[in-house]
């Protein structure tokens, strides 16, 4: 087989604009994490409120469509002998902690952050999690593909899954009530059925200044921390709380959000195309360089680089 | 010139001998489990739960599938890239097992894909996600599944012109063949580019979820480990492979290629280890590795056996030259590779709420056993018919 060298360069030249147009969409999608959250939708928790009724669970399961048993069932406290996660059906569950010192249950309110740079929508190839205008990070199952990276890749691993269902299975998570609270009027399920208002719905600019409030005026109540303000870049749901946050199921996680880490990485080695470009260049002169000369074995004409396969 | 004096030949023997029967039961025994994934859904068969996402279907038959195909790349960079004549001979059989292991991980894929019939979604446009780096790994796994099949068109068309029965098709053969000659140097270089691509981005897939790591592990570079590690398992695996065919179909191995081979390996695990020891020296997490815990344990494993004793092995060229010690200190380098994709997409994720430790199921191993008895068999196939592999030892067939 023999290859012309006007066929070399005319064809390096056609990858060349291929892989160009292909940049610009690449980049149009980009994700924009940097615009401002204070206008997001978000709730603040008050875990010093809570009194582990499990109304917001049965609220949320009817939320979501899931036919959830008689409301009395949800006051089975002995779920609370073990510390449960968010599951497919439930997207939403309180844990019981005691304190070291004996003094009365501490109760603490799991789901989705809704996390403002959101590693699951990093994560996701067919753009099947994305972060709202408003706020919930969403969810869309006919792109899904079901590699369940979303999972992999959570900080807080709140994505459930649907592994029983062999052909239509759907990533579980909260996402805010925001397929039933259009308006800011309506609150989310939860917020609205929690008998001890344990949680206050508004815009996270508004909860962060309320939260830093009550901290200041009740510093020998709360500690110090707004769980979800610098979190893994910062969240829609904050916590407060008047124990340290690891003695209640949450882990200390970064500040600096995990796509951060992998996007500087990858839109780095695709900068314009140019390094992958440069990369087929570079290995495109190396294949005419090293070409072997005038070869004796060759039945080809000298003008032809002898590549045989 | 070897290519020239052995033009590869289909290797014409019996199809069916015992070791096939075996290979053949394992893949059946994985389709019925496979089959029974698609009626009664993954949790029914795997040890998968919220927690662990991902298990050995992602681990060995998609990462590990990919790396141990990377011989299709490294041989074509080095025989048709930078011209090396001498290796033509590795290029075909390595061609082939890149070929049959990249599809084999999309069927692997189509089985862990919980909606295995979106796989096709990536290609649409208006469901990119240009910052997803699973996105680049797959698109690019798809182009290069594509520039795979195209390099190896030539070899079906060698085969297919030397039917007397179909003339036509002959012909045809013949004519594709010439066009796709004269092109072949643009996908052999995009095929050496898309390879880089993938091979590193799949490494940065982890990096996503520093919270779960483990910290031997965890690095921001952890894509350039992967690519390190994918040129240093590249020449080993082919040259595992090609003992083994050579053994199965008869002949005598062709160590006068592997032998000179093996002298590159050296270079490029030293390099992966050099990275390897510096990334855990920076990071200030040495320490680590005498902390005692499992993670640990897969560690060390991982790096004395699969990179630290091969790489001194083979700067002996007493064990170069010998067909035994060659071999061995190869599958080592195979073996430390398959084992570090485990250790970072099974060993080294650590859940944050834990409620199991994560083993694959009788299902998992099943399926992905008979996936890998597929694809040998497949590989017997098709060098039997088709002229993949050269060797002067071998029956010429006119
Ligand atoms: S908490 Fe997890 S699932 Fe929720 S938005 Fe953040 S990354 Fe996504
Ligand atoms: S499982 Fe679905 S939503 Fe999650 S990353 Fe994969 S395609 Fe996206």
């Amino acid at each position: 087989m023999g290859l012309s060298r006007r066929g070399f360069f005319h064809t390096l030249g056609v990858v060349g604009g291929g892989t160009l147009a292909s940049a610009t969409c690449a980049r149009a999608s980009s994700a924009g994490p940097q615009r401002d959250h204070s206008n997001d939708m978000g709730v603040l928790v008050d875990v010093t409120k809570c009194i582990g009724c499990r109304r917001c669970e049965y609220a949320c399961q009817e939320a979501a469509g899931f036919d959830p048993p008689d409301i009395e069932s949800f006051e089975d406290k002995s779920v609370f002998d073990e510390q449960r996660r968010p599951v497919a059906r439930s997207h939403t569950v309180i844990n019981r902690y005691s304190r070291p010192d004996g003094s009365g249950p501490v109760y603490n309110k799991f789901n989705c952050l809704h996390c403002l740079d959101p590693a699951c929508a990093s994560a996701c190839l067919v753009s099947a999690f994305t972060k709202n205008d408003t706020g919930p990070v969403v969810y869309d199952p006919s792109r899904c593909m079901g590699c369940r990276y979303c999972m992999v890749a959570c900080p807080f691993e709140i994505p459930t899954y649907d592994y029983d269902y062999p052909l239509t299975p759907q990533v579980r998570k909260c996402n805010l009530c925001a397929h039933r609270v259009p308006s800011e009027q309506e609150l989310p399920a939860c917020v609205k059925i929690c008998p001890a208002e344990v949680m206050t719905y508004g815009r996270r600019g508004d909860l962060l200044e309320l939260a830093h409030e009550r901290i200041a005026n009740n510093p020998d109540v709360y500690i110090d921390h707004i769980y979800g303000e610098h979190e893994a870049g910062g969240t829609s749901w904050m916590w407060i709380s008047n124990v340290p946050f690891e003695e209640i199921g949450f882990h200390k996680v970064d500040s600096k959000a995990p796509p951060r880490r992998t996007e500087a990485i990858q839109h780095g080695v695709f900068k314009n195309f140019l390094p992958p470009l440069m990369w087929y260049g570079l290995l495109g002169a190396a294949m005419w360089l090293t070409r072997p000369e005038k070869n004796d074995e060759s039945k080809e004409g000298d003008q032809h680089a002898e590549v045989q396969s | 010139m070897s290519a020239h004096h052995h033009p590869p030949q289909p290797m014409n023997q019996k199809l069916i001998t015992p070791g096939v029967l075996v290979l053949l039961i394992l893949t059946g025994i994985g389709v019925c489990f496979a089959i029974w994934r698609f009626i009664f859904g993954i949790g029914s068969i795997t040890n998968l739960d919220n927690q662990h996402p991902w298990g050995i279907w992602i681990a060995i038959d998609v990462a590990t599938g990919v790396a141990l195909a990377a011989g299709g790349f490294t041989t074509a960079a080095l025989a048709h890239i930078f011209h090396r004549e001498h290796y033509h001979a590795v290029v075909r059989p390595a061609l082939l097992t890149a070929m049959l292991g990249y599809t084999f991980v999309g069927l692997g894929l189509m089985i862990d894909l919980g909606r295995f019939y979106n796989i096709w979604h990536p290609i649409v446009p208006a469901m990119w996600s240009g910052h997803s780096v699973l996105f680049e790994v797959g698109l690019c796994v798809m182009c290069y599944l594509t520039v795979l099949y195209i390099e190896f068109l030539p070899i079906v068309c060698e085969r297919l012109e030397k039917e007397e029965r179909w003339p036509r098709v002959r012909v045809f053969c013949m004519k594709l063949n010439g066009l796709v000659g004269r092109i072949m140097f643009f996908f052999i270089i995009a095929g050496v580019v898309l390879s880089c691509l993938h091979q590193s981005s799949l490494g940065n897939l982890m990096v996503l979820a520093p919270s779960k790591m483990h910290d031997l592990w965890d690095t921001p570079i952890l894509s350039l480990l992967f690519l390190l590690s994918a040129f240093a398992v590249g020449f080993p695996m082919v040259i595992v492979e090609s003992m083994v065919a050579s053994r199965s179909f008869k002949l005598k191995p062709e160590m006068h290629i592997l032998s000179p081979l093996a002298k590159f390996v050296p270079v490029l695990l030293g390099i992966y280890l050099g990275f390897k020891v510096g990334d855990l020296a920076v990071r200030d997490k040495l320490s680590l590795i005498g902390e005692g815990s499992p993670q640990a344990t897969m560690f060390v494993v991982e790096m004395v056996f699969g990179v630290i004793a091969p790489f001194i092995m083979l700067l002996f060229a007493r064990v170069r030259k010998s067909p035994t010690g060659l071999f061995i200190a190869a599958l080592m380098i195979v073996l430390g590779v398959a084992l570090n994709r485990i250790n970072v997409f099974l060993v080294a994720f650590q859940p944050l709420y834990p409620q199991k430790t994560y083993f694959p199921s009788i299902g998992e191993v099943a399926v992905t056993v008979g996936l890998i008895s597929l694809l040998i068999f497949c590989y017997r196939v098709i060098v039997n018919y088709f002229p993949v592999i050269s060797h002067p030892g071998q029956a010429r067939a006119t």
